[in-house]
């Protein structure tokens, strides 16, 4: 029984992660209907580079993500306004394909220059660390630490996307980008911002990812299929829809990964398939 | 209208370049066909793998391209047609050539509960959901121990033929997919069904409102995608003799299909002819650079999405307007309106 | 404080405006009338900036703004309250307000002043936009236009699909605010609407002016005939 607990307990706390790897996604897409494809790949761009920053530099892990939250905000800026631009509009074809290409572009770009094998962010005790909750059940605090991050950017975001005037913005262009820009919005600018902050978002899911496993260049995909699975169990237009998506498939992997090693991921896969066939909308869509 | 008013414009389906490039196919296929008797076992292993990716990539831009539908996972049809052929080679006394129609006709069979579950995602997040299905297929041939598990199987049933007979059979094989899969895709486009893709392609609200059932026309897209696929992946394993869940599902094999319709010119029959060849020119001259020539093949596209949106063949027939393959009617007015 | 000279518009190869030569002085409300693809709506999406203008075929307040993206003319002082109101539909209704007021112009409107003039946007505030009535939304896309303060108040089809009391309300608020010195262009499938709530008229016809002239001093029949082209 308490190791079943146990399973929950751990899954709820690998949903953080998730949850944080599909803000990002989730926010590009609900702002300007983008489909990153290249999404997995830029979590593992984060995860190396905060991997190259602490084995290179020597400073901690934080002082790591300090450094690239900023890099990731110009880094998304950057790539809005100087290709995803181009690409939106009715066709929905040009930002798949490019993201597409993008994403084989990073993918090779690590290989060249990490090599295929497998490494993780060095951060010292934290990583053993745990809490011990009682007989046979503990939590590691760097699984708490990743999930408390994880609604603290899910706070963040609600507050951004609901309390603000750029958050006002991000939801007027999504409504009508043509009277959004009647407003006096300058849709360019806003999307830019929008990649930018899911950037953010994905430099802290990317850093905690290196610390909290083993990367190497080719997981981005797989990356990107559990931010994806999240957003969908969630269902489309809220950051807590996401988040308990990630909560879901976290346990549903936790839960196959205890029955047979073999089966974690694709119990995962099965479960997101499942609330497809029985809530297309996903579990929380918003009413509104 | 008075009945002795002549129409004044006919339809013209067909162009010059089509009526050439009828007599040229022909001629390819017959001097193709003879390749066998007088060619390198090397160049049949070649086209074989050629006629693979030919057939992916029409089968594709009929989906994406005519279709609508971004599937980034038509590697599950690669895999489960692969993967069908093995079995039933291995396992059953069928011959393991007549195997391949069969393992095409099940991964087309395959893909109607696939699409039950895929076709409630939309746009991008329907291209996401066919990679997930893909990744279902993946692990759940990793978990088959019967099947090798993760490091997969052999093709043990073709061990009795003599190599020659193999590779010229295959070779027969490939080629009779390769042609047939540009003249399915012409038939289809230029069929009542095909108007019906064009018109959802142009305009799905609108081709809605004229009475096409929209969903029933992608659905029999993505089967016959999906049996296309099935094929090429039967014929690929065929070829190669050993199969592996990373090998049959991977999603490299959709990059490359994307790479060769995007570079070719996408939503043309033409196009992904004029892709794969370049894909494979490429490959064999820069193939040995590994990640360098992938991440070129990356920008390449990327670049070509953004200035070219229809590719290299698109942008030659805008120039020269060439079709081999008129899809559309063209009206021709037959004499100036003198009024 | 504005005049176009030879606007010109394209929808690709198709032209949809053949030389507008069109103006509109400080204080002066212009209403513009035409039939169904007469090219009214064109005419205001160039001005807007939502289609592209040629360079010097727009002048507002000494400055050529043709060509310019959107946003930056609605900067400098122009906002429109679309055809079809185009609230937007995952905001509420004080949200849907403070977009209009995104350009952060100063002036005379503020959410007060508007929901002084509207009272019934206020008790509606919370509410989501898409939850009023088809009047309500028109009276909240007008306050959205007004929070930009603009110079010159574009409205386009503002009685299109509401019943005539209501039309009747909305044009008394607009009465209101014109004494205080509103310059707007009104575009109206009303004739009658258009020709009592203006001081000058111009009708068009396949993208083109055929009429225009003061208000009052133009007969119905001159009105008819440039209106439907026989």
């Amino acid at each position: 029984m308490i190791a079943w607990i146990d399973t929950i307990v751990q899954g709820v706390l690998l949903g953080g992660l998730y949850a944080l790897f599909a803000m990002g996604l989730s926010l590009m897409f609900g702002v300007m209907r983008l489909v990153n494809i290249a999404h997995g790949d830029f979590i593992l761009l984060a995860a190396f580079a905060g991997m190259a920053l602490v084995a290179g530099l020597g400073v901690s892990p934080g002082v790591a993500l300090l450094v690239l939250m900023p890099l990731a905000f110009a880094f998304g800026y950057g790539l809005q306004r100087g290709v995803l631009n181009f690409a939106l509009g009715r066709d929905i074809l040009p930002p798949l394909l490019i993201t597409f290409g993008l994403s084989i572009v990073i993918q090779n770009a690590l290989l060249q220059i990490f090599s295929a094998d497998t490494r993780s962010i060095q951060a010292g005790a934290l990583v053993t660390a745990s809490l011990h909750l009682g007989e046979g059940l503990a939590v590691g605090w760097l699984p708490l630490m990743i999930f408390v991050s994880a609604i603290a950017v899910a706070l963040a975001l609600q507050w951004l996307f609901g309390a603000t005037r750029i958050g006002r913005a991000f939801r007027a262009a999504a409504d009508d980008s043509e009277a959004a820009q009647l407003m006096g919005v300058d849709n360019r600018h806003i999307y830019a911002l929008a990649t930018a902050i899911a950037m953010v978002v994905v430099a802290i899911a990317g850093v905690f990812h290196g610390i909290r496993t083993t990367i190497a260049p080719t997981d981005g995909p797989a990356l990107l299929l559990y931010a994806f699975e999240a957003v969908v169990i969630g269902g489309l237009g809220s950051f807590w829809g996401t988040f308990a998506g990630g909560v879901i498939l976290g346990v549903a992997q936790s839960i196959g990964f205890r029955l047979d090693p073999g089966w974690g991921i694709l119990v995962g896969h099965l479960a997101f398939l499942a609330v497809l066939l029985v809530k297309p909308n996903g579990l929380f869509p918003k009413t509104r | 209208m008075d009945a002795a008013v002549k129409p004044t414009f006919k339809v013209l389906r067909a162009t010059r370049a089509s009526r050439a490039g009828g007599s040229i196919a022909l001629i390819l296929f017959a001097v193709l066909a003879s390749l066998p008797f007088w060619a390198d076992s090397s160049w049949l292993r070649l086209f074989a793998e050629f006629a693979c990716f030919l057939v992916l990539a029409q089968m594709w831009n009929l989906l994406a391209g005519y279709g609508g539908l971004v599937s980034v996972g038509q590697q599950a049809f690669v895999g489960l047609g692969g993967y069908a052929l093995v079995v039933l080679a291995n396992h059953t006394t069928l011959n393991p050539f007549l195997c391949l129609p069969l393992a095409g006709l099940i991964a087309a069979l395959l893909a109607v509960p696939t699409a039950l579950v895929v076709f409630r995602l939309h746009g991008g997040y329907f291209a996401i959901g066919t990679w997930v299905v893909a990744e279902v297929y993946r692990l759940l041939f990793a978990n088959a121990s019967f099947l090798g598990g993760g490091s997969g199987t052999s093709l043990m049933a073709l061990r009795g033929i003599p190599k020659a007979t193999r590779e010229s059979i295959t070779f027969w094989i490939a080629l009779v997919l390769a042609f047939g899969s540009v003249a399915l895709v012409y038939w289809l486009l230029r069929s009542r069904q095909g108007l019906a893709l064009t018109a959802i392609r142009d305009s799905e609200i609108a081709a809605a409102s004229q009475g096409i059932d929209v969903r029933a026309v992608k659905f029999l897209v993505y089967v016959i995608a999906a049996l296309g696929a099935g094929l090429a992946g039967a014929l690929y394993f065929l070829s190669n003799l050993r199969i592996s869940p990373d090998a049959a599902f991977g999603v490299n094999w959709t990059a490359y299909i994307i790479f060769i319709v995007v570079i070719g010119g996408i939503g043309t029959i033409e196009g992904p002819i004029v892709g794969t060849v370049i894909y494979f020119l490429l490959r064999e001259f820069f193939g040995d650079f590994g990640t360098w020539y992938l991440m070129t093949l990356g920008l390449v596209a990327i670049v070509v999405m953004v200035k070219f949106p229809k590719g290299l063949w698109g942008y030659a027939m805008q120039r020269l307007d060439l079709r081999f393959f008129p899809v559309q009617r063209r009206v021709q007015f037959l004499e100036k309106e003198t009024s | 404080m504005l005049a176009t000279h030879n606007l010109t518009a394209f929808y690709g190869d198709f032209q949809a405006l053949f030389g507008i030569d069109l103006q509109v002085d400080a204080g002066e409300i212009v209403s513009i009338i035409g039939a169904n693809g007469a090219g009214k709506s064109t005419f205001l999406k160039t001005i807007t900036g939502l289609l592209k203008a040629p360079r010097n075929a727009v002048r507002f307040e000494g400055r050529d703004i043709g060509g310019m993206p959107a946003h930056q003319i609605a900067q400098a002082g122009i906002a429109m309250v679309p055809e079809g109101r185009r609230l937007f539909a995952s905001l509420s209704v004080e949200e849907n307000l403070k977009m209009g007021a995104y350009t952060r112009r100063q002036g005379r409107f503020d959410l007060d002043a508007v929901y002084a003039l509207l009272p019934v946007l206020k008790e509606k505030r919370t509410q989501p936009s898409t939850s009023l009535s088809g009047g309500q939304q028109q009276m909240a896309a007008i306050g959205r236009a007004l929070l930009a303060n603009p110079r010159l108040l574009i409205c386009d089809e503002i009685s299109l699909g509401l019943a005539p009391i209501v039309v009747k309300e909305i044009y008394e608020i607009l009465g209101r605010i014109r004494k205080e010195g509103l310059t707007a262009i009104i575009v109206e499938q009303d004739v009658g609407m258009a020709r009592l709530f203006s001081d000058r008229l111009y009708c068009f016809q396949e993208g083109r002016v055929s009429l225009s002239g003061r208000s009052d001093a133009l007969s119905h029949e001159a009105i008819s005939k440039a209106y439907f082209g026989v």
